[in-house]
């Protein structure tokens, strides 16, 4: 068997490559993961990337896969692609536009899968994003349910609608008191 | 759809420490508790595919991708080797993305202010679609090391940066490609921050007289090897 290539840091000078900014426009699917032809609930995820004294993470990139509305992955349908990438900015925030996943299988809640990248991460790192509008689905979810009761938050998108669109924020916090649940995925 | 049958857990002891103090930055971005395990699910055993919508032919000539008004300068070369899993099969029409540094050791990226030119003809960024064998292909120039204010006098060896797909989203790697015979490997703590010394080699592309190019290019053989194996077609 060969063995693992080893993972090594994105860098700092990634995004001209593989975020919309610097590549050809429509060609990888950037922060849009769903557009109006999708069906679905449009959703906002607005997310930020903080460091362990919880300044901003300019130069990181944030991946989601997930399913469509009724649950199924790897469906492309006209207007979803089920992927998406987004940079952070100064500020450390990012954005994706796409539609509220169904549930995978029965007793699971919906959820995004989500891969994070930055300068000084030797490794990415996996987390999920949950949907707090989801209180039910969520108690009973296996993957929420195996993580110690006071992280399960870390792994919660707060629902703050703006703009007359179903919004969520998420952050993940690389280290500290409320460090996001990263998975051995 | 697509996924992946059987799937360890990502083989630590090829991976690098998450928090190795001589590489600075990963002082304050390391995660510091334990990950917490996960058995796979259809969210981690499934990925995003990408077509040929996404990438075209040109897309990994990078002596050619940003052309100008001339000719991109640097020493070419050609970048090849296959995408394999565990179980040694190739994994089939995959995703790869490179970016790297000019000849003068300087990235086309608005953040890279070392003080060396800029190559109008030259982004320094590409992607290919690996073929039946697993194989991929990129025509580009030798990066030149660049200084990085880790340490006094810190330079990065030569390196060209991969991001590798696979057939499920657990599988994604992004690693970088360092060239042989580099006096600076072993400076490096980025290099080195996988501690186990195979592990590490496995990040160095071997000369290749095969892949080498007559009065064109010389040519560097780097095959990458993803955690998982048997991607299997599955009908949904
Ligand atoms: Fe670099």
């Amino acid at each position: 068997m060969p063995p693992q290539t080893p993972s090594q840091t994105v860098g700092p000078f990634f995004s001209h490559a593989l975020t919309p900014a610097g590549s050809r426009p429509g060609r990888i699917p950037g922060n849009r993961i769903a557009d109006e032809a999708a069906p679905g609930v449009p959703i906002r995820i607005e997310g930020r990337l903080l460091d362990g004294v919880g300044d901003p993470v300019p130069d990181g990139m944030v991946e989601i896969w997930q399913a469509d509305d009724e649950g199924v992955y790897g469906r492309i349908a006209e207007g979803f692609h089920g992927f998406g990438r987004a940079g952070t900015d100064p500020d450390g925030r990012f954005t994706f536009l796409t539609i509220k996943p169904g549930p995978v299988a029965p007793g699971m809640a919906p959820h995004a899968s989500v891969a994070v990248f930055a300068r000084g991460m030797l490794n990415h790192a996996f987390t999920r994003i949950y949907f707090s509008d989801e209180a039910v689905a969520n108690a009973a979810d296996p993957v929420l349910s195996s993580v110690e009761p006071t992280r399960r938050g870390t792994l919660v998108a707060t629902r703050n609608d703006r703009d007359g669109i179903q919004s969520y924020e998420f952050t993940i916090r690389l280290q500290g008191d409320r460090e996001s649940v990263f998975f051995d995925a | 759809m697509r996924a992946v049958e059987r799937l360890a857990t990502r083989d630590w002891s090829s991976h690098p420490t998450q928090h190795y103090p001589r590489y600075r930055s990963t002082e304050l971005r390391a995660y510091k508790r334990r990950l917490v395990p996960l058995q796979p699910s259809l969210s981690e055993l499934t990925g995003p595919v990408f077509g040929h919508v996404a990438v075209d032919a040109s897309d990994s000539d990078l002596t050619r991708n940003a052309v100008r008004s001339g000719e991109v300068l640097g020493e070419r070369i050609i970048v090849s080797g296959r995408v394999l899993d565990e179980g040694g099969r190739p994994v089939r029409e995959t995703l790869v993305e490179v970016w790297q540094a000019n000849s003068a050791g300087r990235y086309a990226h608005q953040a890279d202010n070392h003080d060396a030119p800029l190559d109008p003809n030259f982004t320094g960024t590409g992607r290919a679609l690996t073929d039946s064998e697993g194989r991929y292909r990129f025509t580009t120039i030798r990066p030149g090391a660049y200084p990085w204010r880790n340490h006094h006098n810190a330079w990065r060896p030569a390196h060209i940066h991969f991001s590798v797909f696979g057939t499920a989203f657990v599988q994604r790697l992004v690693t970088q490609m360092y060239f042989p015979g580099d006096p600076l490997l072993t400076l490096d703590p980025i290099f080195n921050s996988t501690s186990d010394l195979d592990a590490r080699n496995r990040l160095v592309a071997k000369f290749s007289p095969d892949l080498t190019e007559p009065e064109l290019a010389l040519g560097f053989e780097f095959d990458i090897v993803l955690r998982g194996q048997a991607a299997t077609p599955m009908e949904s």
